[in-house]
């Protein structure tokens, strides 16, 4: 049995849902971020800043840093749950897991600050 | 009369010994229930058909996109960070180890998207026979190879 340590997880469902919401916001997000990296001739510094921090860019940044870390966080946690089981990862596999899902959102919340604090810098 | 009897004997005697049997099966799924439950995800024993490859390196490629928005916030960040960083920044993918990174993360990408569609679309049922996610797997192969190349050809 998968004891939960941490108790973010209240539904499976919302979590299943939000995982398709976020891949329906990241999926145009790419296709925008691609388009504009395959479309500009000449790539160069100002064309890159004039880009990315206009107004809609930031937002549109924003919103997909957001979608990514809600994402990642579900994506990561089910793959702990599936593989960090006492059967698989020994009898300390509680606390492994737990481990792991720290390092997890650690490195999602460094992201998510990072991410931030670039977007908005001008 | 004797004969019948040992006939009805004998007959109550092999339904005892199924019921023993059929007891002491579902003892040891009693058993096993709590002390040692089936797990079904002994990767070693299984052997894995093409839709099922597919799953599992779009898992994979989920984690390596966990690791990869680093280097991309990482790049950005130089990118932007002044006219230098810029140039920095355009060595780095210049560089065979930044191109081999970064072609990587795109392919990775490229995989999980189409995978997930894929995914999408069957969640709805759409594709969702046996025949039909192994064509499905075939094209998501196909497409992630097809859109990387184009993208990288495109880009450098
Ligand atoms: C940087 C962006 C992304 C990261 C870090 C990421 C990461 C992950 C991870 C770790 C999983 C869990 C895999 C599993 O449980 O097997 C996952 C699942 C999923 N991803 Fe992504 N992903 C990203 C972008 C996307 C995009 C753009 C799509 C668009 C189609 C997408 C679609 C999906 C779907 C549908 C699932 C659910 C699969 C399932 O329920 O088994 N992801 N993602």
């Amino acid at each position: 049995m998968v004891t939960r340590v941490l108790k973010f997880n209240h539904s499976g469902l919302s979590d299943f849902m939000i995982q398709r919401a976020t891949a329906m916001i990241l999926t145009p997000y790419t296709f925008l971020i691609m388009g504009f990296f395959l479309t500009t001739s000449e790539m160069d510094y100002g064309k890159l800043v004039e880009f990315f921090f206009s107004l809609p860019m930031q937002v549109a940044n924003s919103l997909a840093m957001l979608a990514i870390v809600a994402h990642a966080w579900i994506g990561m946690w089910t793959i702990g749950t599936d593989y960090l089981l006492e059967a698989h990862a020994g009898k300390h596999a509680n606390f492994i897991r737990s481990a792991y899902q720290v390092v997890c959102l650690g490195a999602l919340f460094i992201y998510l600050v990072w991410a931030f604090r670039l977007v908005w810098q001008f | 009369m004797l004969c019948r009897s040992l006939e009805v004997d004998g007959s109550l005697r092999g339904l005892r010994q199924a019921h023993n049997a059929s007891v002491s099966i579902s003892n040891i799924g009693v058993k096993r229930m709590k002390t040692e439950r089936p797990v079904n995800l002994n990767l070693l024993v299984f052997r894995f058909p093409l839709a099922a490859i597919v799953s599992i390196t779009h898992r994979i490629t989920g984690v390596i996109l966990f690791a990869g928005v680093a280097f991309a916030l990482y790049a950005f960040d130089l990118a932007v960070a002044s006219e230098q960083g810029f140039v920095a920044a355009k060595a780095l993918v210049a560089h065979p180890l930044g191109m081999f990174v970064l072609l990587g993360l795109i392919a990775t990408l490229t995989f999980h998207i189409v995978a997930g569609l894929k995914h999408l679309l069957m969640d709805f049922h759409v594709g969702d026979t046996v025949e039909a996610a192994f064509y499905g797997s075939i094209a998501v192969i196909v497409l992630t190879i097809v859109i990387t190349g184009a993208v990288g050809v495109t880009l450098w």
